[in-house]
């Protein structure tokens, strides 16, 4: 391994270079742009031997990707905010055609009012697609997810379609340190990728067929189980890269000083970081709080997060997506998993850094704050709004 | 930590300045680290934009854009005004390509136009005020940003920043 100073962006196409896809499709869109501008110099230069087609929309990036996808090639693909919108109908072909394409999504806000900087609505909205979604908190994470990602995606269990989430800007366009891996360390990890789901002459099927009412709940009960299957293939891939690489990731969420806290900040992605440094200083002070941070939002750590918050006296979900109607989608999903496992903790819902609003650390001890006193309704943070009813 | 906050107009490599310094000084040793970023949004030539670098010897979480700097450096001193100071730190400092002199301790003049003239044979004093920043600060060695200069500048440019930086430190020493 190396050490470098990369942003976000880079760090994924480091990761992506690593893994050796043979073909990359992709549209640029800010602040994804900058991903698939690298992995062009690098097939340019030689560095990564792979087909970049430079097509003419999302939706045809796509649709490459599953053309490719579907003759047994690894495949890589990447965008943002509309962009993805507009891939939107290609991203169930993907899925239901059970083809692992993994796709990096540079979360942005979505129009109107236009706006370029980083929210959560974008791949939130799409949790229904049938693909895996994970939120990386930091450039070293989202390296290790763009390996991570094919080891999941294509293992046979699985054969599910991949999107990485990385926050726009603040951690696409942030430099940090990264350790790179080796080549050497890469292929241990990542075999090349066979499938039978692929058109083969000498073994001739069907593939991305119709499937009539008779025979199409049996697909998706498959398709909803290759994601159920992924959260053992994501922990047997965890333990497989921390044995090469030495950095051990912990699955469908990350606890953060949460085992014994009062109160809980629930959240996902970058924003992540500043919680946990105003954890440690709030525990400094002798305040018992901690962090969940949910990694996949599908499959959806149920489980995993009614465990680790079944102590604690209050917890708060702080998510950059409003499901308008409604509450964050992270919320609701928060909440169908308390109820299922019957924990009666009470949570409140904080919506922030809607269009790039900043999230300070101001903020973050008044959420704090806020659930030892009375945590309620939906909370939208920056402009003194409390939806509760 | 040290947060560093670089003013400059689009086209005079604040921003790789800013990144040149974090790349400096985490890649000096695994207890080093840093992050570093630009004003997000689009890009114009000669607007003023500003840069974020932030050291510290612990991962840095909050990735928001520094409000109060310890050094605020300034690539073009038609940006600094009087509210400029509003954004230091208590003990905070600013360094400032400049002709003028200022009777504000706060503030430490360097004419990186002349070195630039001199050295680069280009208007550009990015590395110039790097180097400065070094000899004002002592938060990173000359030593660390040659080696973020070798890396991350494309290699025609490594000879002259090089010697940019160096000058610039010794001049600097010698102001002192």
């Amino acid at each position: 391994m190396s050490k470098h100073f990369l942003s976000g962006n880079d760090a994924f196409a480091y990761g992506i270079r690593l893994a050796r896809p043979k073909v990359i499709s992709a549209y640029p869109i800010t602040p994804q742009t900058i991903v698939v501008e690298r992995l062009s110099e690098m097939v340019e230069d030689k560095s990564l031997d792979s087909q970049f087609i430079h097509v003419e929309s999302e939706h045809s990036a796509m649709s490459c990707a599953m053309g490719a996808s579907s003759v047994g090639a690894r495949t890589f693909t990447a965008t943002s905010s509309q962009g993805l919108l507009y891939m939107a109908e290609c991203l169930t072909y993907a899925s239901g055609g059970r083809f692992p394409i993994v796709m990096m999504n540079a979360n942005r806000s979505t129009a109107l009012p236009w706006n370029i900087y980083g929210d959560q609505r974008d791949s939130l909205s799409l949790l229904d697609s049938g693909w895996i979604q994970a939120y990386a908190e930091n450039a070293q994470e989202a390296l290790d997810l763009a390996l991570l990602s094919y080891y999941v995606a294509e293992h046979k269990e699985v054969q599910t379609p991949f999107m990485a989430n990385l926050d726009g800007f603040v951690l696409t366009h942030t430099y940090e340190v990264v350790d790179v891996p080796t080549q050497e360390q890469a292929d241990e990890f990542l075999p090349p990728y066979e499938t039978d789901n692929k058109m083969d002459l000498q073994n001739p099927r069907n593939l991305a067929f119709s499937a009539g009412p008779a025979t199409n709940t049996a697909f998706k009960y498959k398709e909803h189980n290759g994601l159920l299957n992924a959260k053992k293939i994501i922990s047997e891939a965890e333990t497989r890269f921390n044995e090469i690489f030495g950095r051990q990731y912990t699955g469908l969420i990350e606890k953060y000083k949460s085992d014994d806290a009062d109160y809980i900040i629930i959240t996902l992605g970058s924003i992540s970081g500043l919680v946990k440094q105003t954890v440690d200083e709030l525990r400094e002070q002798g305040e018992k709080v901690g962090l969940v941070r949910i990694r996949y939002m599908r499959p959806f750590p149920n489980e995993e997060i009614s465990q680790a918050v079944q102590n604690a006296k209050a917890a708060a979900v702080l998510e950059k997506d409003i499901s308008f109607g409604n509450e964050g989608t992270v919320y609701t999903n928060v909440n169908s998993a308390l109820k299922k496992f019957g924990v009666e903790v009470p949570v409140s819902n904080y919506i922030g850094g809607l269009g790039g609003r900043n999230i300070s650390e101001v903020e973050i001890k008044t959420i704090f704050s806020s659930l030892k006193t009375n945590p309620s309704g939906v909370n939208f943070l920056g402009i003194g709004v409390n939806d509760s009813e | 930590m040290k947060e560093i906050l670089w003013h400059g107009r689009g086209g005079q490599g604040a921003f790789t300045a800013a990144k040149l310094l974090g790349a400096a000084f985490a890649l000096r040793d695994d207890k080093s680290f840093a992050l570093a970023f630009p004003s997000f949004g689009p890009e114009r030539r000669g607007a003023p934009i500003r840069a974020f670098t932030k050291l510290d010897n612990k991962p840095i979480g909050n990735r928001s854009e520094i409000e109060k700097a310890d050094y605020s450096i300034f690539l073009d001193d038609t940006l600094l005004v009087s509210s400029s100071l509003d954004e230091l730190k208590g003990n905070g400092k600013i360094i400032v390509n400049t002709k003028q002199s200022f009777d504000d301790e706060r503030i430490i003049a360097v004419d990186a136009d002349s070195l630039a003239e001199k050295v680069l044979k280009r208007p550009i004093t990015n590395t110039i005020l790097l180097g400065a920043f070094s000899a004002v600060s002592g938060e990173v060695e000359i030593s660390d940003i040659e080696n973020a200069i070798k890396l991350y500048m494309p290699q025609k440019l490594h000879a002259k920043n090089i010697e940019a930086v160096e000058q610039a430190s010794r001049l600097f020493k010698e102001v002192k």
